[in-house]
């Protein structure tokens, strides 16, 4: 018999907790074969067997916090004599035993309860591998795009796949709740004979089954942000406010700072303009925060949510903590310093997770504004456009000025139009006063 | 001219060391750069830190507008150079 422990997935993790069991007492298993969704601070992460054998008993429940090195299940080698699994009660399901191997075992696997089981099991995995972190309780809390995770496939289905020579590896998107490859997919698979034809994009079009292409990790992250836009189109009553801001005065203040500076001390203008969002927003609480459980929790500081566009596609959105304390040097060092990490790799859980607001910038190449959708928990997010040289009157008289258009997207459950349009406004008086933002 | 073909390769060698999925081959020297490669503010202002770092040319802010092309910053380096 051999002890499962609480893994560790880093030296930084001392708990984990199962949040679910993906394998019952019973189960055949193979080296390689997923457990677990273990719960860390690191996110959810599918927890493996490294020997082939069966599953004897799970000895804790799921929700459970334990400290690693912790046993939380049982298991009996393939190598050890069956007798052996005598302390245990023989599982009266001892489904399928995938060691024979035999197709006519196949439809076992597909009836009713076993089918039931498994979608059981995978529709409460939430936090899809690809893009969400779970705290607090159950709500996703910020959307966390990530790339790279492996994809999900639930044991029965991997097992299926494997004894029929399936490549379960070409579905990049399984039906199960979080994308998780499920047996339907590997029947389907099967039915379209997927692995013998050329023709695969119109198999993959088949069946409910949003199949997808090759590019796994674009995918996943475009399928992330999907589904976190969309809950929050689905939950967030949105109201849009938008401002063109004056910032002549912010760039002479910009210009004569940076003057003489080498490239790597110079400000950008967006540092000034988060800067200014950041104070105003402390100011304004009813739009920094998060909105659950029915009510909305005022965040004590503004850790402004960054979305950082990433160049081979997507996007992160990483928080700048601490912002309204932020002067524009320090801002700009600190959005550099982020922008590379988020794109070369290395930026940190916190980042990742404590966002209480965000701001949206298409750059400066980009377009005049935007109007963007709110990631929730949190309730609002600001658009800033491309800054753009436009006539404008100021005092009477027709002229030139360089604007920019700072849109707001916020929660109607948690504010109104006319305090969004009082936050709009202080960001704008901000701007006008750049060197108060030293 | 062989001075500015290197000046070009360098410039180039940067940009893919800030934005690696940057066709720099296929670049149109004459053309502006950050809109063809997709560079923003950030990315641009990296590019001007490894040319002060690596060819000893510091490209004020007042001058940006002058070097949008890889042709134009290429020169604008030789000469400041």
């Amino acid at each position: 018999m051999k002890d499962i422990l609480m893994p560790s997935f880093g030296a930084d993790m001392a708990k984990g907790e199962v949040a679910q069991w993906r394998v019952k007492p019973g189960d055949m298993v193979k080296n390689g074969d997923i457990i677990a969704s273990i719960e860390t601070m690191k996110g959810l992460i599918d927890m493996e067997v490294f020997d082939d054998g069966v599953i004897e008993q799970l000895l804790v429940e799921e929700g459970q916090e334990l400290k690693v090195g912790q046993i939380i299940a049982k298991m009996r080698l393939s190598t050890e004599p069956e007798a052996e699994a005598s302390e245990g009660k023989a599982p009266e399901d001892k489904a399928p035993h995938v060691g024979t191997s035999r197709l006519e075992e196949q439809p076992a696997l597909a009836t009713g309860k076993q089918a039931a089981l498994e979608k059981q099991a995978l529709s409460s995995v939430s936090g899809a591998a690809t893009y969400a972190i779970k705290h607090r309780g159950d709500e996703i809390t910020q959307p966390i795009l990530k790339q790279g995770r492996r994809k999900k496939i639930s044991p029965l289905a991997l097992k299926t796949a494997q004894q029929q020579g399936l490549d379960w590896q070409q579905i990049t998107q399984g039906s199960g709740s979080d994308g998780a490859i499920v047996l339907a997919d590997i029947m389907a698979l099967k039915q379209v004979g997927i692995s013998q034809t050329a023709d695969t994009d119109n198999a993959l079009q088949m069946g409910k089954n949003a199949l997808s292409e090759k590019s796994g990790a674009a995918d996943d992250m475009r399928q992330a942000i999907g589904a976190v836009v969309s809950r929050s189109k689905r939950e967030i009553p949105h109201y849009y406010l938008q401002l063109d801001m004056v910032l002549d005065k912010a760039q002479l203040w910009l210009t004569q700072h940076n003057q003489g500076l080498a490239a790597d001390e110079r400000i950008l203008i967006n540092a000034v303009i988060y800067v200014a969002i950041a104070r105003a927003l402390q100011q304004f609480p009813a739009f920094n925060g998060f909105y659950q459980n029915g009510k909305f929790e005022p965040a004590g500081a503004v850790h402004l949510g960054n979305a950082i566009s990433l160049h081979q596609g997507g996007l992160v959105v990483a928080a700048l903590h601490n912002a309204q304390q932020l002067s524009c040097t320090e801002m700009m060092m600190t959005l550099k310093d982020q922008v590379i990490r988020a794109r070369e790799g290395g930026l940190r859980m916190s980042e990742m997770q404590d966002a209480t607001v965000t701001v949206s910038n298409l750059g400066d190449r980009g377009v005049d504004s935007i109007q963007s959708i709110i990631f929730p928990p949190q309730v609002a997010i600001i658009g800033i456009g491309r800054p753009r040289t436009i006539p404008w009157v100021l005092e009477q008289r027709l002229g030139i000025a360089t604007v920019v258009s700072v849109s707001l997207a916020a929660d109607h459950r948690v504010s109104d139009g006319h305090s969004g349009a009082r936050l709009l406004n202080k960001i704008n008086k901000l701007l006008q006063k750049p060197e108060s933002l030293v | 001219m062989s001075n500015l073909a290197s000046i070009k390769t360098s410039i180039c060698r940067l940009i893919e060391g800030i934005a690696p999925e940057a066709d720099t081959e296929t670049l149109d020297p004459h053309e502006d750069m950050r809109d063809e490669l997709d560079l923003d503010s950030m990315d641009f202002m990296r590019l001007l830190e490894g040319i002060n770092k690596e060819l000893s040319v510091n490209i004020p802010e007042s001058d940006y507008q002058i070097v949008n092309t890889l042709q134009s910053m290429a020169e604008y380096i030789a000469s400041h150079g």
